[in-house]
């Protein structure tokens, strides 16, 4: 009987399908300064989910605490179920990321840094996949330049290009088209949309651009001073606070939390 | 453990060197100097020696056994140190990448680069200066099997202190070996050193190889568990070494450094 009611249960688990992401009562202190204080979230398949706040907010700290390049206070991660602190290669098989402040070497070309880094994150069949990305991306005619010669733009196309090359459950974008013009953003918005309906990939992106935020999210975490100021909807949350726009709920939270808080 | 991660920091090392010939350029460079100068020299000194003895297997054979040494430490720190000067850091740990396979990748690079220079001065001193590797026997070997183990291990602890104290502490790798040489008796006997400096020579196994040199090329006996002692210290040197870059590493992923390596300390 015991047994039976072991395996049912065993068979519920199986069944239940782990959070892409699910973030519990993270906390970072450095010193005196907290810089993440208790934030819990998750991030679902197929969603994008914005992290918004001003600078300092904990946005950085954060993303890097779920790729494992820093260790939390307290709290736990898990990507598909996989805890980043016991079982790390695990957890990071099926994440990836691009930021700004990350970009490939620039002493490599394009096609060497995605043939590397597809090595590191285990790619099948990995010469077809640089390939179908180096077509996505439209990097054939940088195919055997070095990354440390392109334009901002070119870089951040390579980024998101070894980004997507291990088909991510978890994708990490923090601020991807900060330094791209209109058209540019434009098309990479639409490529990672692409990609999440395709794939669902759960997506957490961090920018300060408000248009985009509307653009491309289901969801956004407000975050200031560390916690989790608001979590909604951006195309209704801006009413809900008696804000007309995106932009003057930022600026609120920005330069108000605390009043913003008591709406 | 998975070898694709593996090879993945061996081919970008190859990747680098292939498109950049001054890279490559080091490997031969350095060594050929040495074996040239120290060539000319023993040379020199065996027309000036009344006894007629051969300065040949002695003096170049210890430099030539020094600089390989030399070469799989710097193979292991420059490997390194690559992903220092391009910030990959970042990329490299926000991967599946474990410390293990990333210290892994860098011995392998180590001993693709080492034995090109090994190559180089082994040419060099036989055609040039008349060295005959067959004066050491196959006692060459364990030799150069020391030699490296060691190498790999004193290339492991000086990239863990580049980590620590970041990319300006890069000057700490290249004076390291030259620090220990006074100890290794890489030209003369151990005792010839002051009392105090013996114990520590008697810790690096680079000693017991330059003695047992001595040794076979003077015509005397070499005792095999000396040999086989250093082996063991220089392994368990590879041992201490990956713990500290493992605990250096934990260190820096715990504090925020690895995150904000440039900035080099974290408050």
């Amino acid at each position: 009987m015991v047994r039976i009611a072991l395996a049912k249960k065993k068979g519920m688990e199986d069944t239940v399908i782990p959070k892409v992401l699910s973030v519990n009562r993270l906390r970072r202190i450095y010193g005196d300064t907290v810089a993440v204080d208790g934030v819990s979230f998750e991030v679902e398949r197929g969603e994008i989910v914005g992290l918004l706040g001003p600078n300092g907010a904990g946005k950085t700290t954060t993303i890097n605490m779920i790729l494992g390049v820093l260790e939390p206070t307290s709290g736990t991660i898990r990507i598909e179920g996989a805890d980043i602190a016991t079982s790390r290669s695990r957890a990071l098989e099926r994440t990836n990321f691009a930021a700004v402040y990350a970009p490939l070497p620039g002493n490599l070309t394009v096609y060497q840094n995605l043939r590397v880094f597809g090595l590191l994150y285990g790619v099948k069949k990995l010469q077809e996949r640089i390939e179908a990305l180096i077509d996505q991306f439209d990097l054939k005619r940088l195919r055997h330049a070095k990354c440390g010669v392109l334009s901002s733009g070119e870089q951040t196309r390579v980024s998101l290009a070894k980004a997507m090359l291990n088909r991510p459950r978890l994708l990490l974008l923090d601020e991807p088209t900060a330094s791209l013009d209109p058209a540019v953003a434009s098309d990479i918005r639409t490529q990672v949309r692409e990609f999440v309906s395709r794939d669902k990939v759960g997506v957490l992106w961090t920018t300060h651009n408000m248009y985009e935020v509307a653009d491309v999210c289901d969801r956004v975490l407000f975050l200031s001073h560390g916690r989790v100021l608001l979590e909604g909807d951006p195309r209704t949350l801006p009413p809900e606070h008696g804000k007309e726009t995106l932009e003057e709920l930022f600026i609120a939270v920005a330069r108000e939390p605390l009043a913003l808080k008591r709406i | 453990m998975p070898f694709h991660r593996i090879a993945a920091i061996v081919l970008r090392q190859i990747y680098l060197m292939r498109g950049s010939p001054v890279r490559v350029l080091p490997i031969f460079a350095w060594v050929a100097i040495d074996i040239v100068l120290w060539g000319f020299i023993t040379r020199y000194l065996n027309t000036i020696a009344s006894t007629g003895f051969d300065f040949v297997p002695m003096l170049l054979g210890a430099i030539l056994l020094w600089d390989f040494f030399t070469r799989v430490m710097h193979g292991v720190t420059i490997a390194f140190l690559e992903d220092v000067w391009s910030h990959n850091f970042l990329n490299l740990f926000a991967s599946p990448l474990s410390i293990r396979e990333y210290v892994g990748g860098l011995v392998l690079t180590s001993i693709a680069t080492s034995l090109l220079g090994l190559l180089t001065m082994v040419v060099l001193a036989t055609t040039v200066f008349g060295l005959s590797f067959f004066v050491y026997g196959l006692m060459l070997v364990p030799f150069l099997l020391v030699l490296f183990l060691f190498g790999i291990a004193l290339g492991i602890f000086a990239s863990a202190l580049v980590l620590r104290f970041g990319p300006a502490s890069e000057w700490i790798v290249w004076p390291l070996p030259a620090f220990l040489s006074p100890f290794a008796a890489i030209f003369y006997p151990v005792s010839t050193l002051p009392r105090w400096m013996q114990p520590v020579s008697y810790l690096l196994p680079p000693s017991y190889v330059f003695e047992g040199m001595r040794a076979i090329v003077s015509g005397g006996a070499y005792r095999g568990t000396a040999l086989l002692w250093s082996t063991c210290l220089a392994a368990l040197y590879i041992l201490l070494a990956s713990w500290f870059f493992t605990r250096i590493h934990r260190h820096a992923v715990r504090t925020g450094l690895l995150a904000r390596y440039s900035a080099e300390s974290v408050s």
